[in-house]
């Protein structure tokens, strides 16, 4: 089991024939991924390697009947083809682009209302169930299919965790990296309560970084609501006040946001906090020995 | 991206919020001739980008244009150390030399991007002048929000509700709505990231005026804002920084050591804390991004080896589409182009990473391998240690 995707997911690719989108079409197809349609606009009626590609979103959608979407249009589109693949019905859209306008996000976000489009991202490396189902832009081999959730606002970092799971011989359920970006579609808590009512998955790790105070949400939910087991790793303890750190959304502003106060606010919930980037997997070893 | 008090009051006056007449001045000769054309009381105010500059001494209210002079002169070239610049402060290299007005009340207004709701907030409050960080931890109650629809903007109502809570005078609303409007329509026009008027002063005639302004810009949103774009002050950067940038390198100057260079933002914030973690200090965020080639490992080696204090680099790699074998080639040929001045600790992991060892080995170079990433940071703890004592240099 799994949650978001599985092996009967069908995904279109928008902006698949630009470098990086034609790139991570095959590349996750290669890894099983139903690729079954692409998007560029005037582009239409042409194929990628087969991969037959649409000029919109809603004429793929109909052609292929696709249930998700991965977007790799670029920063100043993005928002836009979020839209679209919304307005098309879709009820998965995975937004991979980096460096979309944050007053777009605002705009977008406010047109997703009262849809029934489940965002992912933007500024994210996607989601993976491992054997099943890869959209994104992570590296496939280093998953094994398991029982972990992992749920991340970074990318590397979340392939580092995941990488010691495997290690360890623990596999995932499905791994989701909800993005580095100040305003994202799907958050933590969204992805708990997925993890939560997933019979699939037996426990989760999270890995939260500096800026905001989606992490202290998190733990609050976690408390009131967990029963599976949750380790916990965030990142930029050393991070200096008011600087952004690589990440649109991390950055510690007006004294709010620092990594001590997300520690705090997960020991108070119960949860275990590796102090260590290279002892993620390991506490998640022991959080379900406990 | 920040920008100076002046620049923000610029943008403010073309959407009808009202600001004081003044002009900017970069040698003491025109802060007096500014005065003179301004006449009476004259503010003459620092241009940096960092607050506390009049705790700091960087603003002060003059009588006469040879006063301003005399007061610029002490100001300019030199650095202006606030709460917000640390110790070493920042150079001022232009006043701004504004009309002086009577002060009934000072307010706060700030408009920002709320994470939370995902909309634009207006915030307000009673105390101007304070830090609202300040007051937000000390009166919560005492500040007032608005969340903006992206389709309406600020709404008439929400204005007026805002200008009622503020407790301004009833003749005053419609010009309180005006100003929270224009300083709204500015906020999304120019896709600032924060806009802050504090004070936001309430003058003994009657009128509404932003008396400071500070604005921050999306640098995401910067390719399609040219005018904001040209108002970059590069004297307020970073040098390494803005290094970094020209080659789409992320970086960040910290205290300590050892210099780090990494893919994503997340595991490099997480190797900054390995390395304290393992008893040392980082002396840089490095993002090096997930597609780095030869040329961004060269420019960030060079960027690191540029900071004096560094005593050991540090390398973590998470190869996933960055490949670890194309990835060691760039690490090898910039080491030889820019020379290897320090110890080089590198781990790598990911796709194709027993080719990339075998190219760090085979380079005949003197850089040690890592299993891990706690291997990685106490090899190169203890290599900075070892280089601060003299026995590597």
């Amino acid at each position: 089991m799994s949650i978001l995707v599985d092996r009967t997911t069908r995904v279109i690719v928008q902006g698949i024939t630009g470098a990086t989108g034609q790139f991570h079409a095959k590349a996750c197809r290669e890894y099983g991924t139903q690729i079954v349609g692409g998007v560029t606009p005037g582009k239409g009626g042409t194929d990628l390697e087969g991969i037959p590609i649409f000029d919109t979103v809603e004429q793929a959608v109909r052609a292929t009947g696709a249930n998700a979407t991965c977007i790799f249009v670029p920063p100043p589109f993005a928002a836009d083809a979020i839209m679209e693949a919304a307005d098309a019905g879709l009820p998965l859209a995975i937004c991979i682009t980096e460096g979309v306008p944050t007053l777009d996000m605002v705009r977008c976000a406010r047109f997703l209302e009262g849809k029934t489009t489940r965002l992912i991202g933007p500024n994210c490396p996607g989601l993976i169930t491992p054997g099943e189902c890869k959209i994104g832009i992570m590296p496939g081999y280093i998953h094994k299919p398991g029982t972990i959730g992992v749920v991340s606002r970074s990318g590397t970092l979340t392939y580092e965790a995941v990488h010691q799971l495997t290690k360890l011989g623990i596999g995932q359920s499905t791994c989701v990296g909800i993005g580095g970006d100040p305003i994202i579609g799907t958050g933590f808590i969204d992805v708990l309560r997925l993890y939560q009512d997933d019979p699939g998955t037996t426990g989760v790790i999270l890995i939260g970084e500096i800026g905001g105070t989606a992490e202290e949400d998190a733990a609050a939910f976690i408390k009131a609501h967990m029963t599976k087991p949750v380790a916990v790793f965030i990142a930029g303890q050393t991070a200096p006040k008011g600087k952004r750190m690589g990440h649109a959304g991390a950055i510690i502003a007006g004294g709010r946001g620092t990594a001590a106060d997300k520690i705090r606010a997960f020991e108070a919930a119960g949860v275990r906090v590796a102090k260590s980037p290279a002892e993620l997997g390991s506490t998640m070893a022991a959080a379900l020995r406990s | 991206m920040n920008i100076h008090e002046f620049q923000a009051k610029e943008i403010l006056r073309k959407y009808g919020v009202p600001v004081l007449e003044g002009g900017i001045a970069r040698t003491p000769e025109e802060a007096a001739e500014v005065a003179r054309r301004l006449g009476g009381t004259v503010v003459v105010k620092a241009q940096i980008h960092a607050g506390g500059r009049g705790k700091g001494g960087g603003v002060k209210v003059v009588r006469a244009p040879d006063e301003a002079a005399t007061f610029a002169r002490g100001l300019l070239g030199r650095a202006l150390v606030t709460h917000q610049t640390g110790p070493e402060g920042r150079v001022v290299r232009q006043v701004l030399v504004e009309q002086g007005c009577d002060i009934a009340r000072e307010l706060y207004l700030g408009v920002v991007v709320d994470r939370g709701s995902g909309r634009v907030a207006v915030i307000a409050s009673q105390e101007g002048g304070v830090e609202i960080e300040e007051v937000a931890a000390r009166n919560p109650d005492a500040i007032h929000r608005e969340l903006l629809d992206p389709l309406v903007g600020l709404a008439p109502f929400q204005g007026r509700r805002l200008a009622f809570r503020l407790g301004l005078p009833k003749e005053l609303t419609n010009k309180a709505v005006a100003f929270f409007t224009g300083l709204v329509r500015a906020f999304h026009e120019c896709d600032a990231s924060l806009t802050e008027i504090n004070p936001l002063v309430v003058t003994k005639a009657g009128e509404l005026i932003a008396l400071d302004a500070k604005m921050s810009v999306d640098d995401n949103a910067l390719f399609r804002q040219p005018a904001v774009r040209a108002y970059r002050d590069e004297h307020e950067e970073d040098p390494r920084e803005r290094a970094a940038a020209k080659f789409d390198l992320s970086y960040i100057a910290l205290s300590g050591n050892i210099g780090c260079m990494v893919n994503g933002a997340g595991l490099a914030m997480a190797t900054m804390d390995i390395v304290k973690y393992a008893g040392g200090e980082p002396a840089n965020f490095l993002d090096v991004g997930g597609g780095a080639n030869a040329e961004k490992v060269r420019e960030a080696f060079r960027i690191l080896l540029s900071d004096a204090s560094v005593r050991a680099i540090f390398i973590n790699i998470f190869g996933g589409i960055l490949r670890c074998d194309v990835f060691a080639e760039g690490v090898v040929a910039a080491a030889r182009e820019v020379g290897l001045k320090v110890p080089l600790v590198v781990r790598m992991e990911g796709t194709n990473v027993e080719r990339g060892k075998q190219i760090l080995a085979e380079s005949g170079l003197a850089i040690q391998t890592a299993g891990d990433m706690a291997e990685g940071a106490r090899l190169a703890v203890a290599a900075a240690q070892r280089g601060a004592g003299g026995a590597l240099r």
